[in-house]
């Protein structure tokens, strides 16, 4: 699935915001926040019930950010719906904050589950969902993923454990930028038929181009996919989206001391249309 | 001691809602009441480690307490990184029920030996690591892990064990019990070598001796004030555990004994030496070739005390 959608005025926004945390905290996963900045956003505006002036809140649904190193992106938008004010961004992976390099749920207001190590947080969501089950509460559970974090072995025992318990109110959304650490992934080590992989352990799946808000919006309000099933969105993404130096740029994929130069450029490219 | 743990999970659901059994593809004995009273909160689930101890965080995370049973290698080894993040660092009331701690499942081999399942447990912040001496103290252990705060490392020993704990001696998830006191050496066990010290304590006692017990079934949060009081009042310290040297019992001692500058007791600690025991057998062939019987304790025990 191509990648069209172009990046609004608010999406440049939290790009902005991104560099400049970037700079801030004097590094970041750029590549993977980047990828996951619209996911994030729709499913904040327009999809999940929760409160911002009470974090805890036991109805609220559960979102757990299993690919923690894409975190800036979900700063943003914690920041963004008020869970933390928004001058602590610029202060992240420092000494005392409560921001670090990945999300940690004891620290930060509004992470769900303190992730970083991969495969860890479907499985973490099969839980959640079924102790909303149990409880016959009606919060749901989303949990989004990365298509690396899916070389792990982890993530295919939870999306069995998930197609087992035939889990309607779980929502697994893949950011499937097709870029490793290393490289693309289909020279690490290709995921295709991804959508059928997962259509096999019992999923209801769908695609979306995800960076395309509208789209992802409507679809996600269409979950769950099949009443008697867990959900997958598989999100076709662009790593490092946004900035041409950026885009499939495995330089990116972790980036310290960026030089003032490289700021200014990518800060310049935003002023034109991407 | 299986049969006392899985029959008291079923107790704790009676009372607490928040009570969930999850287990990995295990036998279905002693479980069938608690799946036919609470369907529900009965969970049998596939051979995946990894997955069920992140499941298990999940559900904990969402107010539940899950009890989880499976074979001790599969549930400390595995999962690791599961058992250290999902529930160590979010201290989640999770309660693993270890089958076949140390040589339990002797004959089937070194991939069935939990020889090092309290070391790396209690390397992990947050963790709680109980080894209980017999059937009757499994149930006051299941009794107290329900409000227990944070996870909880249960190690099942074989079935059919002698019972030599007693109510009267009250029981504390963190508190080492004196199963009997005497003045010349300090025995400090753990899990079922506490019957083994009360029969080298026997054996002692024949040659005028007499040995306090000290049973640490709790090996973390790790009781260094009973240790401490015990040691000093004796001539010579032996600790035995079934369970490799490294980082188990007797590291704990000496820990203890070094960091409050009591290291100079005459000191022995008995238990695997650092290798993968292959001998194959039984529970009990392997525990005397590594010389975890009354008889070598008392021996060792009079070597220390005559030197």
């Amino acid at each position: 699935m191509e990648q069209r959608a172009l990046i609004d005025s608010r999406g440049k926004d939290h790009r902005r915001l991104i560099l400049q945390m970037l700079v801030g905290s004097g590094r970041g996963h750029v590549g993977a926040a980047l990828s996951v900045m619209e996911i994030v956003r729709v499913l904040y505006d327009d999809i999940l019930r929760v409160n911002p002036q009470n974090p805890q809140w036991p109805e609220r649904d559960r979102f757990i950010f299993s690919k923690g190193h894409g975190c800036l992106a979900l700063y943003v938008m914690l920041a963004e719906k008020g869970f933390f004010p928004k001058d602590e961004l610029m202060r992240s992976c420092h000494f005392g904050s409560r921001l670090g390099g990945h999300p940690e749920s004891r620290k930060t207001p509004g992470v769900e589950a303190s992730t970083g190590a991969l495969g860890h947080g479907l499985s973490i969501g099969v839980g959640c969902a079924l102790a909303a089950r149990i409880d016959k509460k009606d919060w749901r559970t989303f949990v989004l993923i990365g298509d690396g974090e899916s070389n792990e072995g982890s993530v295919w025992e939870a999306a069995l454990s998930a197609g087992k318990h035939r889990l309607a109110n779980l929502t697994v959304l893949v950011d499937y930028n097709k870029f490793q650490s290393y490289g693309p992934s289909k020279d690490i080590q290709d995921l295709e038929p991804f959508a059928d992989k997962w259509r096999s352990f019992g999923f209801a799946v769908r695609e979306v181009d995800g960076h395309d808000v509208p789209t992802l919006r409507e679809t996600l309000l269409a979950t769950p996919f099949d009443a008697a099933k867990p959900s997958v969105l598989i999100c076709h993404t662009v790593k490092g989206k946004g900035f041409k130096t950026t885009e499939h740029n495995a330089d990116w994929h972790h980036k310290a001391k960026v030089k003032p130069e490289e700021l200014q450029a990518l800060l310049q490219e935003l002023e034109v249309a991407l | 001691m299986r049969k006392a743990a899985l029959l008291a999970v079923h107790e704790l659901a009676k009372r607490d809602p928040r009570v969930v059994f999850v287990g990995s593809d295990i036998t279905k004995q002693n479980l069938e009441k608690f799946a036919a009273e609470f369907p529900d909160r009965y969970f049998m689930e596939g051979i995946y480690e990894q997955h069920i101890i992140g499941m298990c965080a999940g559900l904990a995370m969402s107010g539940k307490i899950p009890y989880l049973n499976t074979i001790a290698t599969c549930l400390t080894r595995r999962c690791y990184e599961q058992v250290l993040i999902d529930l160590c660092l979010h201290e989640l009331p999770v309660r693993l029920l270890g089958s076949g701690g140390g040589t339990v499942y002797a004959p089937l081999g070194p991939t069935h030996l939990a020889n090092e399942d309290i070391a790396i447990m209690r390397a992990i912040p947050n963790m709680t690591v109980v080894a209980p001496c017999d059937a009757d103290e499994m149930k006051r252990v299941m009794m107290q892990s329900l409000d227990w705060h944070g996870p909880l490392y249960i190690r099942i020993a074989k079935g059919g064990d002698k019972v030599v704990s007693s109510d009267v001696r009250g029981f504390k998830i963190g508190e080492a019990i004196p199963m009997r006191e005497g003045k010349d050496v300090l025995l400090v066990s753990t899990g079922i070598t506490t019957q083994v010290a009360l029969d080298a304590a026997d054996l002692l006692s024949k040659d005028g001796l007499t040995a306090t017990v000290l049973h640490v079934h709790t090996l973390k949060p790790f009781d260094t004030a009973r240790v401490l009081r015990y040691a000093a009042q004796a001539r010579a310290v032996l600790t035995i555990e079934e369970h490799t040297l490294v980082g188990g019992l007797g590291s704990a001692v000496a820990e203890t004994l070094m960091d409050a500058g009591k290291g100079g007791v005459p000191f022995v600690r008995l238990g695997f030496p650092d290798v993968f025991t292959e001998e194959l057998g039984s529970q009990a062939e392997i525990m005397g070739k590594y010389g975890l019987t009354s008889a070598n304790l008392a021996a060792k025990a009079k070597q220390l005390l005559s030197k």
